[in-house]
């Protein structure tokens, strides 16, 4: 979006260094921001694997169990276990972003970030276990 | 107290050379003496050929920011000896084309900063007959932090958005976007979001966070930018739920 102001002869040569592809391996908060960019593909995954399973419960119970087949081969597992991380690291780092974005007063006082990011955290614990409570209540 | 420090500088004279090439110089390594101060015996006894900023020497005018060892920083609060033995790289800062040694070119960050109108907007002014507009502690207390920024450009030199995209607006213009809504006698906070919600705006942004890092001031403009966004998010969801009374 810069205009080129002509005041000097030499404007025209300003020098742009060039970016390198390899940028992002100099320091490791640009490591740790490429892969949580990389981690919305396995985040993805989840949510077609997700869509799959509901597809296979549609169409019956031979579908189901095929799908269970599929599922539990040790090359599924796998990559569902690394998708796991990768989703686990995701969601620490937006818990960690939380406090930065809410700004909350609770009676003129701000409400410091640790305590919000420990609600997050609270919330994120209780959801989770009221979901494995009801698959395993209704795996009984 | 003869200690000596060399200073591996970037040069780029652009009526000479293509490109920018290093070169030595020697400077004493006091213990009072910031990277600043190393440059200045230089121009001043080695060679006074050498270009670059700097004015107050003392974190406030924002003029001094170069590249120290790779890292941005204002190098009159960079300490020499805090790099000893050396040697110390210097060079301009990063995602900024170079006009000459360690002099950057910043109408892009100029033109950035006026686009999100930087003052105190008014639906209507208020004649002047009646007074200065009001503010008590706690509501300056609001914006406080966002108003220390002293434009270093110290933020976009740092992050890897606007260096991959130099059309993004920048964390130091979105900060002192938030600066002026959060302050309780503006009313402009819709016309910044017209420009900070598009696509180079705000949600460019994917919080690297490497802006509150290298910040001098503690200004955290990427938290000032997720704040934006959730704001964004909220004002939205606000008028798609309730279309007649948006903003
Ligand atoms: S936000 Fe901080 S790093 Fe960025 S320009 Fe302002 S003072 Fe400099
Ligand atoms: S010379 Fe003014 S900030 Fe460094």
């Amino acid at each position: 979006m810069s205009e080129r102001p002509t005041y000097t002869p030499f404007h025209p040569r300003w020098y742009r260094p060039p970016v390198s592809t390899w940028w992002w391996l100099k320091r490791p908060s640009s490591r740790a921001f490429i892969l949580r960019e990389l981690s919305s593909i396995f985040v993805a995954w989840f949510v077609v694997f997700f869509l799959l399973l509901v597809a296979a419960v549609g169409r019956g119970e031979a579908a189901y169990q095929e799908f269970l087949r599929w599922a539990t081969n040790p090359g599924s597992v796998l990559i569902n276990l690394v998708s796991l991380l990768f989703v686990v690291f995701h969601a620490v780092t937006w818990f960690n972003l939380a406090p930065r974005a809410m700004v909350v007063h609770i009676r003129g006082k701000r409400v410091p970030g640790k305590l919000i990011a420990a609600s997050n955290y609270g919330a994120w614990v209780v959801t989770s276990i009221l979901v494995a409570w009801i698959i395993l209540a209704g795996s009984r | 107290m003869d200690d000596r420090i060399t200073l591996r500088l970037a040069r780029y004279r652009p009526e000479e050379e293509a490109e920018p090439t290093f070169e030595e110089y020697e400077v004493p390594c006091r213990k009072d003496w910031v990277v600043l101060d190393g440059l200045n015996y230089i121009k001043d006894q080695l060679d006074g050929t050498l270009s670059f900023r700097w004015s107050c020497r003392m974190g406030i005018c924002g003029s001094c920011g170069m590249t120290v060892n790779g890292e941005p920083k204002l190098t009159c609060e960079t300490f020499l000896t805090d790099y000893a033995p050396g040697p110390v790289r210097i060079e301009p800062l990063q995602n900024f084309p170079v006009i000459r040694d360690l002099i950057v070119e910043m109408t892009d960050f100029m033109q950035k900063l006026t686009t999100i109108k930087p003052w105190i907007v008014r639906d209507e002014e208020r004649p002047l007959a009646e007074g200065e507009y009001r503010q008590t502690p706690d509501e300056m207390s609001e914006y406080m932090q966002y108003s220390m920024c002293i434009n270093c450009m110290l933020c976009y030199a740092a992050c890897p958005v606007y260096s991959l995209d130099p059309k993004f607006i920048g964390p130091a213009a979105i900060a002192l976007a938030q600066r002026y809504n959060l302050d309780s006698r503006d009313e402009g906070s819709g016309e910044r979001l017209d420009i900070l919600s598009q696509h180079e705006g705000i949600w460019a942004c994917t919080f690297v966070g490497e802006c509150t890092e290298v910040c001098p001031k503690d200004v955290d403009p990427a938290g000032a930018i997720q704040r934006y966004k959730l704001d964004a998010a909220l004002t939205s969801l606000k008028s798609f739920l309730l279309p007649w009374g948006a903003r």
